[in-house]
């Protein structure tokens, strides 16, 4: 695929920051704010797409490759499964940082406020995450399918053949 | 033991870590890749016979994802269940110990079958999924979780179905089970939003325990049938299920099945514990029993003509699942009646049960069955194939046993199951138990072909290369045999400690209810 | 009964959604369907929780809890289904890119090879 204008160029390189400095910001105020790990984690990877529909194929394919997101989608989750067992002394997914005081385990003022990012335990982690999951998995889809639209431009490894 | 309560929630974690972690064992080659896939399955296998005995032994447990103690469903001061509850009574648990052991079959037969591909390690990361979801979907004790697990396992289930990309027709028939699926799970969700809307509640016991009979309920449990009935491949919405379960590699279809009975688990649970005995006329009963008698025959009938395989088995299925329904649609039909429940009801619910059992054994090991023949002959029309049985002795055999358990020829489980089905059937209507014959007839003379065309005749030059299939194959199809002949040849104990609690806990609407509301003055301390 | 008026448009969108899906002969066009169809329930969902003139379900946001709130566990419910929905349309819109590199057509006509 063809890069866009210069001035489509330029504009994606001013701007897309933004979108993933909020998407980031949607994933870690999860617990405060509407939005969460998948909330975010989408924003994240629209991020991905405006770089990718902005600069082209190739340009995209010496920045990343498929296995980096391979690896924070499978870090993702497996952080997240780690956050429910880590909970079985008393249940799968008991909520055993929230109140504790050690990490995001301040308690929750009471009363109008503006939110403290310390708190909810568990909740939190579980977002950042999920999160972190959803960029990487997302991100795949979005190559995996512009690697199938365009077949004559590999984007990373080329899968080693089907039926043989 | 601290262990053993937690069960529940390690059926779950087992699967859903193996197929979080699957992606990364491409790092360290194929021989990774296989162990993990086997390591995974056997853990899973282990805690699912665990978890049958223990409920055997203490009765419905019930356990509180995220709450202060395992078994505290209900914070003081509330009299509603609020979290996320898993429930495992009788049925929840004879329904886990069978998908556990139909999953291990496939995975240990998948472990050769696929080595000819690449991508496997994605291969046996949505494997674990569509298992996670499977166990999700017979353990939960509420309804929207019920439905999140029902669309985990079938979304893995589309992209295991269409793993063979170069062939067009498998892209086409993932493509129909996709929507078909879709839609169904949607009005699942509609359902359960009006249950909801309703009560205020989603979790099971406790609609169990407040719901009245009413328009909405009526509406809701229309579309539970029509979508659970869809997922099982009942007679009207049956399309999807020849071309997905022919073109999906073999050990994948011998999951898929397990899945299917699950959807089927969930459509009785809706029907016999949280509608119950005031279903009002009969006329659900009987629209179920009318599926099941159209399913028996028009999947038979359709299955005579087939020249492929794994359609044929296939179309198979779709009648076997007409047995199933037969079965538990004169049990709904008798439940309000005591007397009738003592005469007919109460076998034709153990014949049900039991039938379950039988076709996830004898089913699975057909489809791996013909999944061996395709591997070592390349070919799935029936036309093309002969004389194998030189070649492939110990294929012959597997299939053999597996052909007449189908068939339902006496020393075999499906004899047992389908005897209890002909006599209970006979007491509502005589016609009902003829159609049961008939099909089993003619899924007789359906298994005489194939083995006959198959396996049998002189020996074709094309074939003199074909050799044996490889060990994990044999090793996956003599886990389905050997549970065959330990059901045919122990028909009493099984009877008795199999099918007889779960059939049991299914009319019990009492105990699955008190599980979770008695539990609000024991429980860990707030 | 003009409280009413979004259980009307979920009906109409799932109906259409369900037409287009039986009848449609592109299938980019019956995956579009199929969105349509998720779209309409979790409108369904959305809806069941509102409560008139109830504000947002944050409790320091409500006025002291004296006056009403929306339901939040229906908007819980409707995210995950989001989510679920999301990744069915990715995976269905993988199988038309896949179908159209094997056979060249859109459509469903001449897709089709399993029969009987």
């Amino acid at each position: 695929m063809n890069p866009l204008s210069v001035v489509a160029r330029t504009v994606c390189n001013l701007f897309a920051w933004f979108l993933a400095v909020f998407g980031i910001y949607v994933i870690i105020h999860g617990h405060l704010t509407p939005g969460g790990g998948f909330q975010g984690g989408a924003v994240v990877a629209t991020f991905m797409a405006f770089l990718l529909v902005a600069h082209g194929g190739k340009k995209m394919q010496s920045w990343v490759k498929k296995d980096i997101f391979t690896l924070m989608e499978c870090g993702g989750l497996t952080l997240f499964i780690s956050a429910g067992l880590l909970g079985m002394s008393n249940t799968f997914f008991y909520n055993f940082l929230a109140k504790a005081g050690g990490l995001f385990g301040s308690a929750v003022p009471i009363g109008p406020n503006p939110g403290a990012l310390n708190t909810s335990g568990t909740i939190a982690l579980m977002n950042l995450s999920v999160g972190l999951e959803v960029v990487g998995g997302l991100s795949m889809i979005l190559l995996y399918m512009f690697s199938g639209a365009h077949p004559e431009e590999s984007l990373g490894r080329e899968e080693a053949g089907h039926d043989r | 033991m601290n262990w053993q309560e937690h069960l529940p929630a390690l059926l779950l974690a087992v699967p859903l870590f193996g197929a979080f972690i699957a992606p990364l064992t491409v790092l360290g080659g194929k021989g990774l890749r296989n162990a993990w896939f086997l390591f995974v399955s056997l853990v899973f296998t282990v805690v699912a016979f665990l978890l049958w005995a223990r409920v055997g032994a203490a009765g419905p447990i019930i356990y509180v994802m995220g709450g202060q103690g395992w078994n505290f469903a209900l914070p003081s001061g509330m009299s509603i269940p609020v979290r996320i509850l898993m429930e495992v009574d009788a049925f929840s648990a004879f329904m886990v110990l069978l998908s556990a052991v139909a999953a291990f079959a496939g995975a240990l037969f998948s472990i050769n079958y696929m080595e000819r591909f690449s991508g496997v390690e994605k291969f046996v990361s949505l494997y674990f999924l569509m298992i996670a979801g499977m166990f999700g979907m017979e353990i939960t004790g509420d309804f929207f979780n019920f439905f999140v697990f029902l669309e985990i396992s079938s979304v893995a289930s589309f992209g295991l179905v269409a793993f063979w990309r170069d062939r067009g027709e498998a892209l086409e028939a993932a493509f129909k089970y996709m929507l078909v699926s879709t839609l169904g799970a949607m009005m699942v969700l509609v359902a359960v939003a009006f249950l909801y809307s309703r009560y205020n509640v989603v979790n099971m016991a406790a609609l169990g325990k407040v719901i009245e009979w009413g328009m909405v309920e009526k509406t809701a449990l229309v579309l539970f049938l029509t979508a659970l009935a869809m997922k099982c491949g009942a007679v009207p919405m049956h399309m999807w299920m020849p071309d997905a379960y022919a073109e999906a590699p073999a050990g994948v279809t011998c999951a898929l099945i397990a899945v299917s009975q699950a959807s089927l688990y969930g459509l009785f649970r809706v029907c016999f514990t949280i509608y119950g005995t005031f279903m009002g006329s009969p006329i659900i009963p009987w629209v179920i029993i009318v599926l099941g008698v159209l399913s028996m025959f028009i999947g038979v009938s359709m299955a005579v003509i087939q020249k492929e395989v794994g359609r044929l088995i296939a179309y198979h299925s779709v009648s076997q699942v007409g047995y199933m329904l037969l079965g538990f649609g004169v049990g709904l039909l008798a439940l309000g009646d005591a007397r009738a429940m003592a005469d007919y009801g109460f076998t034709a619910l153990k014949g049900g049960v039991f039938h379950i059992v039988n076709y996830t054994m004898y089913k699975g090991l057909l489809f791996l069955a013909a999944g061996a023949l395709y591997y070592a002959t390349g070919s799935r029309n029936l036309n093309d194939m002969g004389g194998l049985g030189r070649q492939l002795p110990k294929t012959m055999v597997l299939f053999m046993i597996a052909a007449a358990a189908i068939a339902g020829l006496p020393p075999f489980n499906g004899f047992v199951s389908k005897l209890l089905i002909y006599e209970s059937s006979f007491a509502v209507h005589p016609i009902l138990a003829v159609f049961a014959m008939v099909t089993s007839v003619l899924t007789l003379a359906s298994f005489v072909k194939i083995f006959q065309t198959a396996f049998l005749g002189p020996e074709l030059k094309k074939f003199k290369a074909v050799r044996e299939v490889p060990g994990s194959m044999l090793a996956g199809m003599t886990v389905l045999a050997v549970a065959i002949l330990v059901l045919s040849l122990f028909p009493t104990w099984s009877l008795n400690h199999l099918v007889e609690p779960a059939a049991k806990a299914l009319v019990d609407q009492a105990s699955y209810i008190g599980a979770v509301f008695a539990t609000a003055a024991t429980g860990g301390g707030l | 009964m003009i409280g009413n008026f979004p259980y009307l448009v979920v009906g109409i969108l799932f109906v259409m959604g369900f037409v287009g899906l039986v009848f449609e002969k592109n299938l980019m066009k019956i995956a579009i369907a199929m969105s349509v169809v998720e779209a309409a329930t979790n409108l369904f969902i959305i809806t069941l929780g509102y409560r008139s003139g109830g504000s947002i379900p944050v409790w320091t946001m409500a006025g002291g809890g004296s006056s009403r709130m929306v339901l939040p566990t229906p908007q819980a419910l409707t995210l995950t289904a989001i989510v679920i929905g999301l990744a069915t349309t990715a995976l269905m819109l993988s199988f038309v890119m896949m179908i159209y590199r094997h056979y060249g057509s859109l459509d469903v006509r001449d897709v089709r090879r399993l029969r009987g």
